[in-house]
């Protein structure tokens, strides 16, 4: 389809203010007299609170309150707040053992769809490094700090388990106590029988693959504020991606119900799923509490935020495939174990979406995925960019390699003969690809590296530098469903002179979804860009419900309840043409601020004139409004492919990247700038994934190693080699305008490619990333290459 | 926010020896780009801090009549890169420089800071090791010169009394002239990262053999260190890959590498007889020898 403002690289909508320094982050605003809250954090992995004495503390000058898990439960009675207290007293009482999960997923009714609860605001067992012990609430940074160390605790050391081997071995202690063998679920997935599959099968190959933990390393650390207002409310300013979940989760969590919240979300510096999640609200809540509903500011420094919100989970996998000699896969078995840390946050949602989204691009006769989640005394696992996809991506993707090299097959023709073609369903979700360009993505990004040449040119390498190419696919989705529920709301506010506000449950975080939605309001309703003005702000009190931003669903879901939204302005706006000019609603259309007729664009009346007329007509005023929501029971499936070139220095272990391209098949794409910017995202997170980024932890102790920037290492720009990106424009026919998705496609194949790509040139296959020179040297003295 | 009690400023090296003799509690900051991280991170409290930042005299680089370059301890590590003196007679100091960081530390990080810091990957140190750079310091009392190697103590102890500032760092005509070097640093990043292994070379070439060699390392041990049975063995040799290749092995001798979580002894032991070999293979081509292969 032709459009006008869709498709274009048109300028975010807050350029002007990011650049400037004039968008507000949570950070900029302020109360007065805000005080400041610090956390104590557990030292020990594994331990029991036995005596905690904090009246040292408290007597320091400057000091509110000081709160440890003793408190808790009865903060709401503890408050000196007389408002307060009446008013939550009729709530529904918490009792001591109130605990809440704090996954950013929505709501479900069905009890057994949802996240395991599993977490107090401050614990007396210690089950990481890092966990939340007590609080301070003063009057400024340093005496909070200072009053943290007043506080003086006995712990009971219990044993750390620091690997999911050690949490998985018979007569391991127990993490949570209701939790059998430290896992949370093993539940997976077979469609047809894998056993025969296998059997009937040339070839069975097998393989192992590992994957670390790594960390968002968002630009703005987690910060909130929290007070009580007049209305006995508290309300949270708070850097998040999902505004009406905090709302739930800290009411859940004190036990009030959930009108008594409200939660605002103002410009954010980056998420990447880690702002999925509810890390300080609860705390920061119960901190403003303490203190008569004063406002309180609790803000995680980068040591605290790489350690104490969460982190990527780290996978092993064992893989089995059964593969005919033409090369077509008739079975594969994959059986992971996913490294959740101390609370289960996402939890298993992680393993279950990452072998969900798989399926879509190899479809087999046989498939069986047996994951297991398990907890350990390590920083809690949860939600960030791919959502389980680069663990399984990296693992089958290097997979599939090294079954191309071992058979000697091409590793392109291997994918080609195997990937989904348009019309498959999927016999387990029931989502169907309806549109799919994975083969001229393929083509595409084979012809950008000039595949066929550097193949032939790297092959007989000797010397102190040797060169490679590799490359690897991935599928993905456009929201969760079937999984879970995709609602999404949006609100259009005509005014007088035919310019909008949209309001969206929504989030920009960054990654520009308020530009693209700007994008499709400007397209229905013809008016220019800057007549469509977006409430960037998320108030869960005006805002329409929406569960936010993640799962790569925003430009899909929430795109169809703005379409949506501005169709049904439309259809208003022609109604009331209509009733002034007595031509047919339906033989007219919206262009350049007019109505026109449809068939010749002749223009009829201008807008400016209908809108000012459904203000003040004497008789039929009523301004054009529309306030929407879509339950988007249904999904589409973006693919992608990397092709990269590496550059591996045989002596010390180096790995640097020659040229990396991304080309996806993400249906439409609204702004192709926009669109660019997310692949370079992705890919230079994807990068640092491959060859740098890990946590580490004392295996002793799970005492965290490297929770700063200098020594864990985020790659630099420097370190960042220009990034291609390109796309296959197929407008799938469910997505508003065509679209499917893009936010967290990018971060999935970059991986496997890089370590394809180092394969090719070393000859040397790794099934760990990431692969830093340390790693390298080790491999290549194994393999006697050093 | 930082925990600062008091904070003074000096304008001269004077008035700041004489605060410094009349208050034994001050800390010195310079660009504070190491101060302000430990405060950040608890090592100090409470403290009193006298900077050095008003006084313009102490960023000063030149060259005396006696050819000893002169850099001043609050030279930046930009200003250090850009000077055209440092360029044209030891630019293994200035590739150290640009390797340090990122532009906005480079701006505002001093070389005396990077020094009295006492770290062994300091990213001036094995350069200033290579060159024997002579450290001036000053007090109420009056001055002494200490040379590099034995202002390094232990990770972050140098031989610097109470009431002392580094004000100068020198290096002697005999030091620098006639010699063609090479600074490696290896990282993880290529920016913004502290050093695995240092590795600044020098050398001088007599046609095809090695006049002299010296070896400075950071991060090869406690503090940074020269290399000095490799750098005997190196005189007169023939310039040759079987020449270099011994050189990087005892080059290793001299080392106390050991393993941490950020590499192990043996990586570090083969990076030192690598990067030596090869630091040494840029080197003599700049010294103007032929290019060993
Ligand atoms: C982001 C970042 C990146 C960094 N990257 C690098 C890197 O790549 N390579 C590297 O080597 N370092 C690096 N550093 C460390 C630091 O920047 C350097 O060591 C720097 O040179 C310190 O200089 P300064 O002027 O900031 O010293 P300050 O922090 O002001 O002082 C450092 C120490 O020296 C003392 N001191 C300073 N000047 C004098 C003087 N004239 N006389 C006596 N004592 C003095 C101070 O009391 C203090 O103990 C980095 C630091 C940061 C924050």
């Amino acid at each position: 389809m032709a459009y006008t403002v869709v498709g274009k690289s048109v300028r975010r909508v807050d350029a002007v203010a990011k650049v400037t320094g004039r968008a507000k982050y949570t950070d900029d605003f302020s109360e007065r007299n805000m005080l400041v809250g610090k956390i104590l954090h557990s030292p020990y992995a594994h331990a029991i609170v036995k005596s905690i004495d904090v009246s040292k503390a408290k007597a320091l000058p400057g000091v509110e309150a000081v709160l440890t898990y003793k408190d808790l439960p009865d903060i709401r009675f503890a408050t000196a707040i007389p408002g307060i207290i009446e008013a939550m007293a009729t709530d529904e009482v918490g009792v001591a053992e109130l605990k809440y999960s704090t996954a950013g997923h929505p709501y479900a009714l069905e009890e057994t769809h949802r996240d395991k609860e599993d977490r107090n605001i401050l614990t007396q067992k210690a089950r990481f490094v890092g966990d939340n012990i007590a609080a301070v609430v003063a009057t400024d940074d340093l005496i909070a700090s200072k009053a943290l160390k007043l506080i003086e605790v006995e712990y009971e050391v219990l044993e750390p388990l620091t690997s999911t081997d050690a949490a998985l071995k018979e007569g391991a202690p127990l993490i949570h106590d209701d939790c059998e063998g430290n896992i949370i679920s093993s539940k997976g997935y077979e469609m047809g029988n894998i056993e025969e599959a296998l059997k009937e099968s040339d070839h069975v190959i097998e393989g192992e693959y590992e994957t670390s933990i790594v960390q968002h390393c968002h630009l703005e650390n987690q910060v909130s504020h929290a007070y009580v207002d007049s209305d006995r409310r508290i309300v949270i300013m708070t850097s998040t991606q999902i505004p009406h979940i905090v709302r739930r989760i800290v009411a859940q969590s004190l036990g009030i119900s959930w009108g008594r919240v409200r939660v605002i979300k103002p410009y954010i510096g980056g998420g990447f799923g880690n702002k999925q999640d509810v890390c300080i609200e609860p705390l920061n809540a119960a901190m403003s509490l303490a203190v008569g509903g004063r406002p309180v500011r609790l803000e995680l420094s980068r040591e605290e935020a790489m350690i104490d919100t969460r982190t990527r989970h780290a996978f092993k996998f064992k893989i089995k495939t059964g593969i005919n000699n033409d090369g077509k896969i008739n079975g594969i078995y994959i059986s992971a174990v996913s490294n959740t840390g101390a609370y289960a946050s996402h939890g298993h949602s992680i393993a279950s979406s990452g072998g969900g989204k798989f399926r879509y691009l190899y479809p087999t006769k046989a498939l069986k995925y047996e994951p297991l989640t398990v907890y350990t005394n390590l920083p809690v696992a949860g939600a960030m960019r791919g959502y389980g996809t680069p663990q399984i991506f990296f693992a089958f993707e290097s997979h599939i390699e090294d079954i191309a090299k071992k058979l000697n097959l091409d590793p392109i023709e291997i994918r080609k003969k195997n990937v989904v073609k348009e019309g498959h369903v999927d016999p387990l979700s029931k989502n169907t690809i309806r549109s799919c360009s994975i083969r001229e993505c393929i083509d595409k990004g084979r012809e950008l590296i000039k595949w066929d040449a550097k193949k032939a040119l790297y092959k007989e390498q000797t010397g102190d530098i040797r060169r490679g190419v590799g490359m690897a696919c991935f599928s993905y989705a456009s929201g969760t469903y079937p999984v879970a529920l995709e609602l999404a709301g949006a609100r259009i506010v005509m005014n007088q002179d035919g310019s909008v506000q949209l309001q969206l449950g929504a989030t920009e975080i960054g990654q520009g979804s308020d530009t693209v939605f700007a994008q499709m309001v400007s397209e229905v309703l013809g008016i220019p860009m800057y007549m469509v003005h977006v409430i960037s702000t998320q108030d869960t009190d005006i805002t329409p419900f929406d569960t936010g931003s993640y799962a790569s669903r925003q430009t899909y879901v929430s795109g169809m309840a703005v379409e949506k939204a501005a169709l049904e302005v439309k259809k208003k706006v022609l109604t009331v043409a209509s009733s002034m000019t007595d031509i047919p609603a339906h033989l007219l259309d919206l262009k350049e601020q007019s109505v026109v007729f449809k068939d010749s664009g002749e223009k009829v009346i201008e807008l400016e004139v209908v809108a000012m007329q459904s203000y003040y007509d004497r008789v039929n005023a009523q301004p054009i409004t529309s306030d929407v929501s879509n339950n988007a029971r249904i999904n589409a499936i973006p693919f992608g492919v990397t092709f990269a070139e590496v550059e591996v220095d045989m002596k010390t272990g180096k790995i640097k990247i020659l040229e990396i391209y991304n080309v996806h098949d993400s249906g439409k794409i609204i702004n192709p700038l926009l669109a660019e910017g997310q692949v370079h995202g992705g890919v230079s997170m994807a990068i640092g994934y491959a060859l740098s980024e890990q946590l580490l932890f004392d295996e002793k102790t799970g005492k965290p190693l490297n929770n700063n920037l200098l020594d864990y290492k985020l790659p630099t720009i420097m370190d960042t080699p220009d990034i291609g990106a390109a796309f296959v424009e197929k407008e799938d026919p469910t997505g508003p305008f065509g679209v499917k998705s893009l936010g967290e496609p990018p971060i999935v194949s970059p991986a496997p490619a890089i370590r394809n790509a180092v394969l090719d040139a070393t000859d040397v296959a790794f099934n760990r990333i990431p692969m830093n020179p340390q790693r390298v040297f080790e491999k290549f003295k194994e393999q006697g290459l050093i | 926010m930082y925990d600062i009690k008091g904070y003074y400023d000096a304008e001269t090296v004077s008035e700041a020896t004489a605060l410094l003799a009349d208050n034994p509690n001050l800390k010195i900051i310079a660009g504070g780009t190491d101060m302000l991280i430990k405060m950040h991170g608890g090592q100090l409290e409470d403290v009193e801090l006298l900077s050095l930042r008003k006084i313009k005299s102490l960023e000063k680089i030149s060259i005396a009549d006696n050819g000893t370059i002169v850099i001043g301890a609050m030279a930046t590590f930009s200003m250090i890169f850009h000077n055209p003196i440092l360029k044209d007679a030891a630019p293994i100091l200035t590739e150290a420089a640009i390797s340090m960081g990122g532009p906005q530390i480079r701006n505002i990080a001093t070389i005396g800071g990077n020094v009295c810091n006492g770290a062994t990957s300091a990213d001036s140190a094995s350069s200033l090791f290579a060159l024997n750079a002579q450290l001036k310091l000053e007090s109420k009392a009056g001055e002494r010169v200490v040379p590099i190697r034995e202002f390094y103590l232990g990770p972050g102890k140098v031989a610097l009394n109470p009431g002392e500032i580094l004000t100068e760092i020198l290096i002697a005509p005999e030091d620098y002239k006639g010699f063609g070097g090479h600074y490696i640093k290896f990282a993880m990043r290529e920016a913004m990262d502290i050093a695995t292994l240092g590795v600044a070379v020098l050398c001088k070439v007599e046609s095809v053999t090695f006049n002299e060699v010296r070896i400075g390392l950071g991060v090869a041990g406690p503090t940074p260190l020269r290399c000095l049975e490799a750098e005997e063995y190196a005189k007169g040799k023939e310039i040759s890959s079987e020449t270099l290749a011994e050189i990087g092995k005892l080059a290793v001798k001299s080392t106390k590498a050991r393993t941490s979580w950020r590499a192990s002894k043996e990586y570090r032991e083969h990076l030192v007889e690598e990067l030596t070999q090869r630091a040494l293979k840029t080197a003599v081509v700049s010294a103007g020898g032929a290019e060993v292969v």
